[in-house]
Order: structure tokens, then C-alpha cells, then sequence
């Protein structure tokens, strides 16, 4: 590990020692600050917090934000919650599939995008929708599905 | 504007007097909604005003409010301008200059950006006239769109706080409850449970401290109603909180705010630090030596952490797993304490309330369902966006007059309400009044405030089978009618749609649905079976060609649909041909067209293109 991650997961770990509750949020900014959730740091953040090694394993498996692997540099999100689902989500899921070659949940070889489906982004009024990092692509179709990807290659 | 610090009730009464920031009769306000509307591109829009308005001097004149959401989501990016109510639709950064020139210059309307009329070439230029807004009554959404959310002088304008000085001057934590209780509120949160009984059992509960907690984790897919108040009038929420928080007996609280919703933590952020820094959250607020805190913890995707008792295990670093009831968290909550837990709606309706008086709230609504429900219209309808209506309401109204109907003229078959916990309304209950009781008499919930359109084209069976995926998938896992039976059905649903089911299915979805409702441990799995058994009532029909003729009438379930041209009413057009992507339709002008079902991809394209309506769906059979 670099030293100026490990000095800023230190600080991360020290800023929450002793705090009730503090082991979701310490799991989100050490996520913030490596992309994933390597080993090393996960055993830093169990020996800082006096957690257990296999509780920290539990929680992060639980929920969906938490990555055990290395990330794309951007992360595509498709919505198929309901209102994107009726709007034909699994359409645009497909052929972002079939562009990147990859499935639903990995990334690609070049490490350039993460595919994931999620449910509901909250802006169903514009169904389907995706998002790419921060930025919302609505009433997708196909052709711009690809062309919104293709901003980002 | 400069922050300040009130020390007294009366300093922040005197304060607001001295307001005049959001009417004052020399200056143009154009409100523009920079929430919902960003993914739309509002930013851009806002940008191009305000780089034009300096421009041209007008800082002084022309004031804009980044507000929160209006609404009217299907036309985003929008903007209302006052004192003239003038309403834009669809507006691009390239509209400024025009906006600018004729609108805010010389008091000019900009015709096309406004609403289309509901006759041909007509418009509609002020938000008063909208057929949309017309039915609507905003308690919930009384600041949405109308104060920019971070600014707190815009919220103290229009009375925000006043409600939490008046309960710290003049309510006893008791009379608080009474009047919350004689308001006749039911948790927003889906549960539907009287808001005021829920405080009397948490301030009756024995123990210290107790907590406060804000539910914003809104996990019904389709939903957006917590996520529009929290990011356009944060200060509501935080406002109800405190006089919770003072009710029962609480100094600190939590708001549980779902990761997928950065704009809304962003905003309660800015919020909580604008409070603390007013004297009105923290120590002594208002000196009247009530003290509260409010922390924000960000929840990690996982739907069932909406249900109580799995955000309190989330909150305190754990799994959300749920855990049995009772106890109640009124009575073991946060770290085994008393803890109160209210929706976001819920919340903010707690101001209006406690300044407007119960009866007043108690006056609108229906016996048993009192104020208004705020809901998110999606799918297959026109208007898509947030509305807030008085309990009672028809359905039909909310759908047709307010949301405008189904787009392209096509069937409407149903609303869904209440996502995976809920139900569908078909269309011969559409005259049912909106609240609690009536929906659950038919099989449907009022849930959080989710409505899904489906029409002619979506097919039920499918709808069922994405929802148990969805409950399969968020199942935590800790009991077996959950974890296993929904694994059961799902697989059941997803051979139907495969054009492999038996006989025997309907029969055995509904046993197996009732089974898992009464056995399963919390909230997810008792109310998982709902969208199966509520098809089943209503749309038994569509489950039986799926079985005994394989066929889906809604030419949605890929394996059982197969397109054929009908050579009665086949006109030769070649429209279907032409827009057929990869050339499965062969046929010469004015004469019959045939699909090779080898080359067809069942996209639908045909069948929706045809004007002649001779593309049929066939079933496998
Ligand atoms: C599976 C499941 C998911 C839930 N999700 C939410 C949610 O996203 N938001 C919410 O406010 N309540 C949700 N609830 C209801 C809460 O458990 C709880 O009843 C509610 O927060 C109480 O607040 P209220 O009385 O103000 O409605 C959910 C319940 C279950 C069983
Ligand atoms: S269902 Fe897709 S954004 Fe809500």
C-alpha cells in the first residue's frame, strides 16, 4: 500500500475510535479512499476498532455498496427498480452487456467501467434511467444508451 | 445572509418579521428547480440565467432561487417566474437569453416554452391554470420549489420554526401528543400506524436516553417522494424531529438517509449546520433549555434496512438484519433504548400540525385517513412526477386529471402502490377513494407513496415475477419462509413466463404465498407474496394463457410471444419493415408481409408500428 493511503486510512480509523456505531461509515470513506475494500485495510480497520475480523467480512458482504475487488475507473449504474422495469430497463441492461462484453456486476478488462444494476435512483419520472459516476442519462433508448458510454471511453 | 443566533422565542418572531426575501414587490423571482430537474440538465440552465443577468445589471432586480422539486418531473427542467406565475417547461441553457430579453426585460411570455393547452396550439403560461397542480393540496410540499432548501432565512420566512417555538413556549410534552394524536396522522412510512399513540408509548417507555429516528431510507423501487422533500425542504424534516424529540423525552436523533441520494444529504448537511449555527438545534434551543442533536448516518443498499428494527442494527454498525417484535423499539430501540422511528412525511407534517391545529389537519382527508398523501407517479404515465393530494381522492382523478393519462392512447391495466409490500388497483376499481382501509380491502396497500403505471403492454405474470426477484434478492436471509419459500416462488413465476407452467401453479403460488405471509419474521416477508396474490385476484386470466395456451397477451414474455402478420388487414405499407431492426420482415409494397420467426428478435417494433393493427401476438401454442 502507497504510505499516503495507509497515513489516510489511519486517520480515517483513528477519527472514528470509540465511536458507537462506527463501523459502516469507517467501511464507507476507506472505500472512498481505495475504490474497494482491499484486505490490508480491512484488517486495519478490525485491529483500529477492536472488531472482529469476521463481523467486518459480514457486514461488508450484506450490503451492495461494498466491493471486495477493484473497481472501473467509472461505474455505469441501470436502474431496474419498478418504474424503469415497466419502461424496459432490462433492454438497456443488455445491450450495455453486449458492448462491454461484460455481465451485470463485473468490470471490464481495461478497468475502465463497472456494470451494475441497481434499484431506484430516484428519478423515475425520467425511466429508464442509468447513471454514470454522478451524472443521470434518462428515457434512455438503445441509441443512447451506447452514445452516453461512449462519452466515457 | 448573514447567519445569526437566536436566543429567545421572540428574537426569532422578530426576526421573520423583518423578512422580505422571497416577495418583495421590486424584484422578479424566477424559481428553477435544481433537484430532480439536474438530471435534465437544469444546472446548465441556471448557469446561462444567471451569467445573463449579470450581464446585463440585473443582480438587483432579478433574484434566483435554486429550489427543490415542483413536481411536474415530466417536464424538467422547469422554472416558475414571479411575481407573474409565468411556468417554463423544458428549457434549455439556450432559452436564457430569450427568458432574459423577453421575460424578464420586458414582461413578455415566451410561448413555446410553455405548457401545452389540452386543446390543439393552445398554452398555458401561468402554474395556476395547470391542470396538474389544480386537485393537488400541499402540506408536505408546502416549501418544494417555492425556498431555495439551503437557505434557512427563505424557511423562517414562511413560518418555518415557528412551530417548534410555539411547542417550547407553550406545549407541555403531553399536549404536544394529544393534539398529534387528535390530528388523526398514520405513519407515511407504509405502516399506516397512528403517529401520536406511537410518541405516548415512547415517552411512557421507562429507560434514558431515548432517540429519535428519521426513516429516509425509501427502498420501494419506483418511489421518490422522501427523496423530493429531504432535498427541497430539509428544514421540515429537522424541524419535526425536534418537537418529536421534546414530546417524548429525547435529546438526540437520527436521520437514516439511503446512499443514493447524495443531493439529499448534501442538503440535510447544510441544513443541520445552518440549525446548530441559529440556536435552533443543539443546546438551549431558543432558551428554553431543551436540548437536541441530530446526526446524519448513511445507509449501505440493502432494502430491508427500511423496516425498523434492521436500521437500528444498521445504525449501530451491524448487519440490518431484523430482529422479532416486541419489543417495539418505543420500548428496546437504538442500543436498547426507547427509540420513536417516523418516516420523512411523517415528519414533516408534524409543523403544520402542531401550528395549524389538529382539527384543521383532522378536516381534510376521509374518517380514518386523515391530511394529504404525497405520491410518485411513474411508468406508463403521462405526468410523471410528485403530487400531494387530500386523503380520499379518486384514483382515477390522481391518474387522469392530475397525472394525465396514459401516453399513446394505449389501455391503462393498473396501478401498482406500494411496491413489493403492495398490490395492484385494475381499472374497474379506479373510482375507489385513496386511503388506507379502502386499498387494503381490495388487495393493495397505500404503501409509501409509490404508484406504477402499467398498461396494455406490460404483462402481469412478468410484474409478479420482478417483484418476488426483487424480494428474493433483499431477502436478509435469517428466516426460512422468506429465504426459502420466495426462492420457490420466484422460480414458479419465472417457468410461467417461460412458457413452462403447470396446471397446478396458481394453486400453488397462492398457498405458498399465504404460508410464507403468516410465518416469515418481518415486514419483507409477510408482505412479499402481496404483488403475486394481488395479480392472481385481479389478472388470473393472463396467468392462465401463460400456462394453458402459452401466450402472453402483452407480448412481453420474450420465449411465448411470436409476431404474425394477419393477411386480412395487412396493407402492404412496409412501415413495419422498414422499421424492423434486423430485417425479419419480407413483402413488396401493397402486398403481403411476412416475419421469418428465425430472424425475429420479438423487439415489438412491428406490432407497435402498425397502424392497421394486422402484426398479431401468437402464444407458443
Ligand atoms: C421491508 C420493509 C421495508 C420498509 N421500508 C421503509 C422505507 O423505506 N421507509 C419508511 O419510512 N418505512 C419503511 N418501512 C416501514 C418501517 O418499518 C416503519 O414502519 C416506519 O419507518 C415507521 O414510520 P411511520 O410510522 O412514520 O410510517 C419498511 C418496512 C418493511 C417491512
Ligand atoms: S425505478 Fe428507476 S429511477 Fe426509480
Amino acid at each position: 500500500m502507497e504510505r499516503e493511503k495507509t497515513d489516510k486510512l489511519q486517520a480515517v480509523i483513528d477519527k472514528y475510535k470509540g465511536v458507537k456505531g462506527a463501523l459502516i461509515p469507517v467501511l464507507q470513506e476507506v472505500q472512498d479512499l481505495f475504490n474497494y475494500l482491499p484486505d490490508e485495510a480491512l484488517r486495519a480497520v478490525g485491529k483500529g476498532l477492536k472488531v472482529p475480523l469476521s463481523r467486518i467480512y459480514g457486514v461488508v458482504t450484506f450490503y451492495t455498496q461494498f466491493h471486495l475487488v477493484p473497481q472501473g475507473k467509472n461505474s455505469i449504474h441501470v436502474c431496474t427498480g419498478t418504474a424503469c422495469h415497466v419502461k424496459g430497463a432490462k433492454k438497456m441492461l443488455e445491450r450495455i452487456e453486449s458492448l462491454l462484453g461484460i455481465k451485470d456486476g463485473d468490470t471490464t478488462e481495461d478497468f475502465k467501467f463497472t456494470l451494475k444494476s441497481v434499484r431506484c435512483v430516484g428519478t423515475c419520472f425520467l425511466a429508464p434511467v442509468m447513471m454514470i459516476n454522478e451524472d443521470y442519462f434518462g428515457e434512455l433508448t438503445e441509441k443512447k444508451t451506447e452514445e452516453a458510454i461512449k462519452q466515457y471511453n | 445572509m448573514e447567519q445569526r443566533l437566536f436566543k429567545t422565542f421572540d428574537d426569532l418572531a422578530q426576526y421573520r418579521k423583518s423578512l422580505n426575501t422571497l416577495n418583495d414587490p421590486n424584484k422578479i423571482y424566477v424559481r428553477i428547480c435544481m433537484t430532480g430537474c439536474r438530471a435534465q440538465g437544469a444546472t446548465g440552465v441556471r448557469d446561462a440565467l444567471a451569467a445573463g443577468i449579470e450581464e446585463r445589471g440585473l443582480k438587483d432586480k432579478i433574484e434566483i432561487i435554486d429550489a427543490g422539486c415542483m413536481g411536474f418531473c415530466a417536464k424538467a427542467p422547469v422554472m416558475v417566474i414571479d411575481p407573474a406565475d409565468i411556468f417554463y417547461q423544458g428549457v434549455t441553457a439556450e432559452d436564457a437569453s430569450d427568458i432574459i430579453k423577453k421575460t424578464l426585460i420586458n414582461n413578455k411570455v415566451v410561448n413555446r416554452l410553455c405548457l401545452n393547452g389540452p386543446k390543439k396550439g393552445t398554452k398555458i403560461v401561468h402554474s395556476r391554470d395547470i391542470p396538474f397542480y389544480k386537485d393537488q393540496e400541499t402540506i408536505v410540499l408546502r416549501n418544494c420549489g417555492r425556498i431555495s432548501p439551503t437557505s434557512l432565512v427563505h424557511y423562517i420566512e414562511r413560518d418555518g420554526y415557528s412551530a417548534l417555538a410555539k411547542t417550547l413556549s407553550q406545549m407541555p410534552p403531553e399536549v404536544v401528543i394529544e393534539e398529534v394524536k387528535q390530528s388523526g396522522l398514520r405513519g407515511r412510512g407504509g405502516g399506516g400506524f397512528p403517529t401520536g399513540l406511537k410518541w405516548q408509548f415512547a415517552r411512557a417507555a421507562k429507560g434514558a436516553p431515548k432517540y429519535i429516528i428519521c426513516n429516509a431510507d425509501e427502498g420501494d423501487p419506483g418511489a421518490f417522494m422522501d427523496r423530493a422533500v429531504l432535498e427541497g425542504d430539509p428544514h421540515s424534516v429537522i424541524e419535526g424531529m425536534i418537537i418529536g424529540g421534546y414530546a417524548i423525552g429525547s435529546n438526540e436523533g437520527y436521520i437514516y438517509v439511503r446512499a443514493e441520494y447524495p443531493i439529499a444529504v448534501e442538503h440535510l448537511t447544510i441544513a443541520i449546520a445552518q440549525a446548530e449555527e441559529a440556536g435552533l438545534l443543539g443546546e438551549n434551543i431558543l432558551g428554553s433549555g431543551f436540548d437536541f442533536k441530530l446526526k446524519i448516518k448513511q445507509g449501505a443498499g440493502a432494502f430491508v434496512c427500511g423496516e425498523e428494527t434492521a436500521l437500528i442494527a444498521s445504525i449501530e454498525g451491524k448487519q440490518g438484519r431484523p430482529r422479532p417484535r416486541p419489543p417495539f423499539p418505543a420500548q428496546s430501540g437504538l442500543w436498547g433504548k426507547p427509540t420513536n422511528i417516523n418516516n420523512v412525511e411523517t415528519w414533516a407534517n408534524i409543523p403544520p400540525i402542531v401550528l395549524n391545529s389538529a382539527s384543521w389537519f383532522s378536516s381534510l382527508g376521509t374518517e380514518k385517513s386523515k391530511g394529504t398523501k404525497v405520491f410518485a407517479l411513474a411508468g406508463k404515465i403521462n405526468n410523471t412526477g410528485l403530487v400531494e393530494v387530500p386523503m380520499g381522492i379518486s384514483l382515477r382523478k390522481v391518474i387522469f386529471d392530475i397525472g394525465g393519462g396514459i401516453p399513446k392512447d394505449k389501455k391503462f391495466k393498473a396501478a401498482q402502490m406500494g411496491g413489493p409490500s403492495g398490490g395492484c388497483v385494475p381499472a374497474e376499481h379506479l373510482d375507489l377513494p385513496i386511503d388506507y382501509d379502502s386499498l387494503q380491502e381490495v388487495g393493495a396497500i397505500m404503501g409509501s407513496g409509490g404508484m406504477v403505471i402499467v398498461d396494455e403492454n406490460n404483462c402481469m405474470v412478468e410484474l409478479a415475477r420482478f417483484f418476488l426477484e426483487f424480494t428474493q434478492d433483499e431477502s436478509c436471509g435469517k428466516c426460512v419462509p422468506c429465504r426459502i419459500g420466495t426462492k420457490r416462488m420466484l422460480e414458479i413465476l419465472t417457468r410461467i413466463t417461460l412458457g413452462e407452467g403447470r396446471d397446478e401453479d396458481i394453486d400453488t403460488l397462492i398457498k405458498l404465498g399465504q404460508m410464507i405471509k403468516d410465518s416469515s419474521l418481518c415486514g419483507l416477508g409477510q408482505t412479499a407474496p402481496n404483488p403475486v396474490l394481488s395479480t392472481i385476484r385481479y389478472f388470473r386470466d393472463e396467468y392462465e394463457t401463460h400456462i394453458k395456451e402459452k401466450r402472453c397477451a402483452a407480448g412481453s414474455c420474450k420465449e411465448l410471444t411470436i409476431y404474425v402478420i394477419n393477411p386480412e388487414t395487412c396493407t402492404g405499407c412496409m412501415v413495419c419493415a422498414k422499421r424492423c431492426p434486423n430485417a425479419a420482415i419480407t413483402g413488396e409494397k401493397k402486398r403481403l408481409h411476412t416475419i421469418d420467426p428465425t430472424k425475429c428478435i420479438k423487439c415489438g417494433l412491428c406490432f407497435e408500428s402498425c397502424k392497421f393493427k394486422a402484426v398479431e401476438i401468437k402464444g407458443r401454442l
